[in-house]
């Protein structure tokens, strides 16, 4: 499995980080904190730490830290809108259920 | 399923915990909201993907009201009920707002701030904004998929504290948390600063539609520092737009206008403008009311003949700012151009003729200011961490200070000061056995309170009764971080205070005049005269007031001639006091000293032989040595009375 980034996705991060004029990439992870036990990770890179692993996806870098990654595993990170507002969709396999809004989730 | 944004390194946010903040530019014409995601400043469209909100507010017969560019399209059928610019009557009377006869609404004065008469009713310039402001936050929330944190809102550089109130409490209104007040070209140069990283000395040009600023910046390894602002707040694109309406109703013999007729022109006159920045020469069209059509061409030449003063203006402002700031206009390094008025031919070419380099337009005038507020509110909720941080320094526009005897300014915090700022003086009474002091607190640059701007008025009461000039009032003037002032006053020896809040009065005082900046320069010489002059008369009544006084005491040292000829020299002091005439009134300021001469050394030998009954020289020289400092004293102390 790998974590993976729609072509959109990607192109909207690959602006971003040109936009911002550094970083190595994007981070992916999870911590535990929210309504529903964990809540997601989503930052530029400036240092990859030690047991990062990192997925290249449409020419973007995506890290990811060893204890997030079983959380996050075949994930796959769309870019789409609602509205007006537009943002990052995580469509992650692992989810077994999630508070309302989607941005708690426990697997 | 929610929408992410990426965040900065250890930044993320938690759930339902997302920051969201947002930088307005809430402008004469045009309003602006942006916002930082995913690292990058961006200004939010509408749902039909325009960046701009025309400031326009229309109060619809069915009692809803409208906004933008809807509320544009009935300026010229429904001029009364449609309100443009209203940015410019924020905290201002009728008398200052510029070519207020052509203006088609229906003032009413209203407490310190004109008001327009609408079909919803008497609407002032906080509501009206208040309504644009609503539409800007509705924007923001559906961009960002939530309630708002805050937001900073930009003014120019010279709004004075009335005005900023007034913005701060149409925010409020409008149900934003406002985070910030942040000067317009102090925003465009985070916007340019942080994105270009330049180090030097910049000036920062800003036209907008109703007002011009100038501000000289220093960007030094990532700190801002606004050395010195200036500019008019009665001065902008709105008045080319005027100058071309003028010119329409020369070339075209038209007599007074109907609203109406008069908004088409308007509307017309800004369309070949803006058609001007990229032609040659443009059309003007206009089918009147009583279906007579006027068809002339303005071609770039004449138009810049006709603006010429109004674009020689700005420059004088970009000379005094510099004088402020102390620098020669080759000490800066380049100029950044804001507002969409920069986007004029004629001005590019002036400005870049000044300063003898082409001015920096890499970003979209209209959106700099906004995106500059919008880095700077998502520092303020604390979006960003480390590395990156800066400081911002600010100054205040125009001086803040009291009246004193006579309706003086005493300026406790001087123009260009950076703020936060606070400054306390000690005042002292005036009279004997006076218990309470009006505190009159004014802005501006004049010297008589008279040509000032008034902001607030408040007595400090409960000062025990003593003699004229021993009481001691430390008055302190505290601004905060938006520009706004509290002052408060305490009675040094008793310790009894005062502590009160200053509210803007939005007010005008009886002769406040607009370009406060500009006067106190051409009436320099003129104010220092009749300075003179006041100083002279409250020096005068002073002499009278303690000659009588002591007349009253020690009239057992004179015989009844001298008597006589002090009285003669009071009633000839008391005639000069009124008049204007400082020469004459010095003379018989002169001529009463002189008279009370003989008088004084009879009273002081009395004294001195009271006191010195029976002491030795070394009490006596302590005794000369305190009468010496009490002396000086009371010449530093400035004298105000309730």
């Amino acid at each position: 499995m790998a974590i993976t980034l729609t072509e959109q996705a990607a192109r909207h991060v690959a602006n971003f980080l040109q936009k911002r004029g550094k970083g190595l990439g994007l981070r992916l992870g999870v911590r535990t904190s929210g309504c529903s036990g964990m809540a997601y990770k989503l930052e530029f890179v400036d240092e990859a730490i030690e047991d990062d692993e990192v997925y290249e996806s449409h020419g973007v870098k995506v890290y990811v830290d060893a204890k997030s990654l079983p959380y996050l595993d075949g994930t796959e990170l769309d870019y789409g809108k609602e509205g007006l507002n537009e943002g990052f969709r995580f469509n992650n396999p692992n989810i077994k259920n999630q508070c309302g809004c989607g941005e708690s989730f426990n697997v | 399923m929610a929408l992410f944004q990426i965040s900065e390194p250890n930044a993320s946010a938690a759930p339902h915990q997302h920051r969201r903040a947002v930088g307005i530019d809430l402008g004469t014409t045009h309003t602006l909201v942006a916002t930082v995601k995913s690292g990058m400043a961006l200004v939010l469209n509408d749902a039909q993907g325009h960046p701009l909100l025309p400031s326009v507010v229309r109060y619809q017969p069915d009692g809803q009201t409208e906004v933008g560019y809807a509320a544009q399209n009935w300026l010229a059928s429904d001029p009364k009920n449609t309100v443009l610019s209203v940015k410019r009557f924020m905290g201002r009377g009728r008398k200052d707002i510029a070519h207020v006869e052509s203006l088609p609404y229906d003032f009413v004065e209203g407490a310190g701030m004109v008001r327009v008469r609408t079909r919803a009713g008497v609407k002032s310039p906080v509501e009206i904004s208040a309504e644009i402001l609503k539409v800007a936050r509705a924007r923001a929330e559906a961009h960002l998929g939530g309630e708002l944190v805050g937001a900073v809102i930009t003014v120019p550089a010279y709004f004075d504290d009335a005005q900023r109130q007034a913005t701060k409490d149409a925010a409020r209104l409008a149900g934003l948390n406002v985070l910030r007040l942040l000067n317009e070209p102090t925003a465009a140069a985070i916007a340019y600063g942080l994105e270009n990283a330049a180090e030097g000395i910049y000036a920062v040009y800003d036209l907008g539609g109703g007002t011009f600023d100038i501000s000289i910046l220093k960007l030094a390894r990532g700190v801002f520092e606004v050395l010195a602002t200036g500019g008019d707040s009665a001065l902008g694109g709105d008045d080319f737009d005027q100058r071309i309406f003028c010119w329409v109703l020369e070339q075209a013999e038209l007599p007074p206008l109907s609203p109406e007729d008069a908004r088409l022109i308007m509307t017309r006159a800004r369309e070949a403008k803006e058609f001007l920045t990229h032609h040659a020469e443009a059309p003007i069209t206009v089918r009147l009311a009583n279906n007579r059509t006027i068809d002339l061409t303005l071609d770039a030449h004449t138009f810049a003949e006709i603006t010429r003063n109004l674009v020689a203006r700005t420059l004088q402002g970009v000379k005094k700012a510099l004088r402020d700031a102390r620098l020669a206009k080759a000490d800066v390094k380049g100029v950044v151009m804001v507002g969409g008025s920069t986007r004029m031919p004629q001005v590019q070419q002036a400005v870049a003729d000044f300063f003898q380099s082409a001015p920096l337009n890499n970003l979209d005038p209209d959106k700099v200011v906004a995106l500059g507020a919008a880095t700077q509110a998502n520092l303020l909720v604390g979006n960003k961490t480390g590395g990156d941080d800066w400081l911002l320094l600010d100054v205040i526009p125009l001086s803040l200070g009291l009246e004193t005897m006579g309706g003086l300014t005493e300026k406790l915090i001087p123009r260009n000061a950076t703020i936060p700022a606070a400054r306390a003086q000690e005042f002292t009474t005036f009279r004997d056995g006076q218990t309470a002091m009006a505190i009159h607190v004014v802005q501006g640059e004049r010297e008589l309170v008279a040509d000032c701007r008034s902001l607030a008025r408040f007595e400090l009461r409960g000062i025990p009764p003593m003699v004229a000039g021993a009481a001691r009032i430390r008055v302190t003037f505290q601004v905060d971080a938006d520009g706004l002032l509290a002052v408060s006053a305490r009675e040094q020896t008793t310790g009894v205070a005062a502590a009160i809040t200053v509210k803007p009065s939005y007010g005008l005082s009886d002769d406040e005049i607009a370009g406060m900046l500009k006067d106190s320069v051409s009436h320099a010489r003129d104010d220092a005269q009749r300075r003179a002059l006041k100083e002279a008369q409250v020096e005068a009544q002073r002499l009278i007031e303690a000659t009588q006084a002591a007349l009253k005491e020690d009239a057992h040292l004179l015989d009844k001639a001298e008597i006589a000829r002090i009285e003669a020299a009071i009633a000839k002091l008391q005639t000069q006091v009124l008049g204007d005439n400082r020469r004459h009134l010095t003379l018989a300021m002169d001529d009463l000293a002189f008279e009370t001469q003989a008088f004084a050394h009879r009273r002081m030998d009395q004294s001195v032989k009271r006191a010195l009954a029976g002491r030795t020289v070394e009490e006596v020289n302590a005794i000369a040595e305190r009468a010496g400092e009490e002396r000086r004293e009371e010449k530093t102390n400035e004298g105000s009375a309730a």
